[in-house]
């Protein structure tokens, strides 16, 4: 664990007060650049109500939804194991102080502690490396989008043509639960966990940030082009803003697999990472993990 | 303007925009199977649901002195109550219900029986819907957490909303969803 200039938990709170009041500008930009082309006068009314919603939350330092979610976090770098009692700590404050709704229940008897823990939460992710620093990242986005979360194991036969099916699928088949227009995370390959993990952490790359493989660049861009040529629109109430963007990730699977994961980010796909070495703490709004 | 009458609710038609004044309560999941079990079993329910515009919303509140005040209050997705909502709205006679997503043909059954319009508001705008509630009227079911509690609001011009799902069974979301470009 390198020497840290601010205790973890108190950049957790700065964290997830920063991912919650304020949206990343490159969404922010995309929801501009929608309303721009918009021609659909009800999609056109969606969008401004959004962006109106965007900037109060951001003057008043308010959560811009009312669902903070289920936090994800990414921890890269050098750390130890007292990491997670630290993020724990840090959420539960935050909990109070931003303040989050207390949404974490347990699954069959839906009892709520009323401080976003219990048993299995925090949700971490971890990745040990040599760096020099410490990387901690937040996702957040509502259930609406979490519980439209789709897993396929395909057949190898079904190829490209059988991903891109089951991607646009399983985002027209949402409709306008996950309040779009938002981001769709794809992965492609891996263990069916590995695969689901996958898609969700797309979800933490800015939408400007270039996908180096040309196969999947391309991909993403034809999958942009039909999901917003579907007709869906805003709240799937209709017009040609279906998504703002869409990433895909892909790793090695078995020879005789092929899954594919799908996880929609809401238009308040919500993102924070913290870079902290010995001196400082640089905060931004997005990271290819 | 609340209470909405039958007459008020069956000339709203689907694409109509409007914004909504006075009071609203909240229901979600397990307000929805609270509220039916008591109805079943004849035992009473919080005051303001019957004949109400019911708000699937699970706000995050906060006190104020001794109050209480409204930080976020959008929408929740409303597809999950699917399978309570019919019965919801035929026992409790609710005028409107507000959300996002929409619902399915069943409840717009029960809707053009009963009366009822299903308005939609834009999902995550949680501060403009917040700033429109002007008073927490009171809360019960508090031992459902936050999110499920049943909250009684009095709004003034909360908006907007759409009216997505009429009384005569017309649904902006069938709409959209008959004509969706699905190829690969």
């Amino acid at each position: 664990m390198i020497k840290l200039p601010e205790p973890v938990d108190q950049i957790v709170v700065n964290l997830l007060k920063a991912a919650n009041t304020k949206l990343p500008s490159d969404i922010g930009w995309a929801l501009e650049a929608a309303a721009g082309w918009e021609a659909d006068p009800m999609a056109r009314v969606q969008l401004g109500a959004i962006m109106d919603n965007v900037k109060k939350a951001e003057f008043l330092g308010r959560p811009m939804c009312q669902d903070t979610g289920v936090p994800t976090f990414y921890v890269k770098g050098r750390f130890n194991a007292s990491i997670r009692g630290e993020i724990a700590k840090g959420l539960k404050k935050a909990t109070e102080t931003v303040p989050l709704r207390p949404n974490t229940v347990d699954p069959l008897t839906r009892k709520n502690h009323g401080d976003n823990l219990g048993k299995g939460m925090p949700a971490i992710h971890y990745n040990p490396t040599d760096d020099d620093f410490l990387e901690i990242a937040v996702l957040i986005k509502g259930a609406g989008s979490e519980n439209m979360t789709r897993l396929a194991m395909l057949n190898p036969s079904d190829g490209i043509e059988g991903v891109k099916r089951f991607v646009i699928d399983s985002v027209l088949d949402a409709g306008g639960k996950p309040c779009p227009p938002g981001v769709v995370g794809v992965g492609i390959g891996g263990t069916a966990d590995e695969c689901v993990a996958m898609s969700k952490e797309a979800l933490m790359s800015p939408l400007d940030a270039e996908n180096a493989d040309p196969l999947l660049k391309e991909m993403e861009e034809d999958l942009f082009v039909k999901l917003n040529g579907s007709g869906l629109g805003p709240m799937g109430l209709g017009g040609s803003t279906t998504v703002l963007g869409v990433k895909v990730r892909t790793a090695y699977c078995h020879t005789a697999s092929l899954p594919v994961a799908v996880s929609i980010g809401c238009w308040a796909t919500r993102r924070a990472v913290a870079r902290i070495t010995g001196t400082s703490v640089e905060y931004t709004q997005g990271a290819d993990l | 303007m609340t209470p909405l009458s039958e007459r008020t609710v069956r000339g709203l038609k689907v694409g109509d925009m409007v914004y909504l004044t006075g009071s609203v309560v909240t229901g979600r999941d397990e307000m929805h199977i609270r509220a039916i079990e008591n109805s079943r079993h004849g035992r009473p329910v919080p005051e303001g649901i019957e004949g109400s515009v019911l708000f699937h919303c699970g706000p995050i509140v906060v006190r104020d002195g001794g109050g209480w005040k409204v930080v976020a209050a959008g929408p929740t997705t409303s597809a999950r109550m699917d399978s309570l909502e019919p019965e919801m709205i035929r026992r409790f006679g609710i005028r409107a219900v507000i959300g996002k997503g929409g619902m399915s043909k069943e409840v717009g059954d029960a809707m053009r029986e009963v009366g009822c319009v299903y308005l939609a508001a834009v999902g995550g705008a949680a501060v403009s819907i917040a700033e429109s509630i002007v008073e927490v009227c009171g809360a019960d079911w508090q031992d459902l957490g936050m999110a499920e509690a049943i909250w009684r609001f009095r709004t003034e011009r909360m908006g907007p909303l759409v009216v997505a799902m009429d009384s005569e069974g017309n649904s902006l979301y069938e709409n959209v969803r008959s004509r969706l470009v699905k190829d690969v």
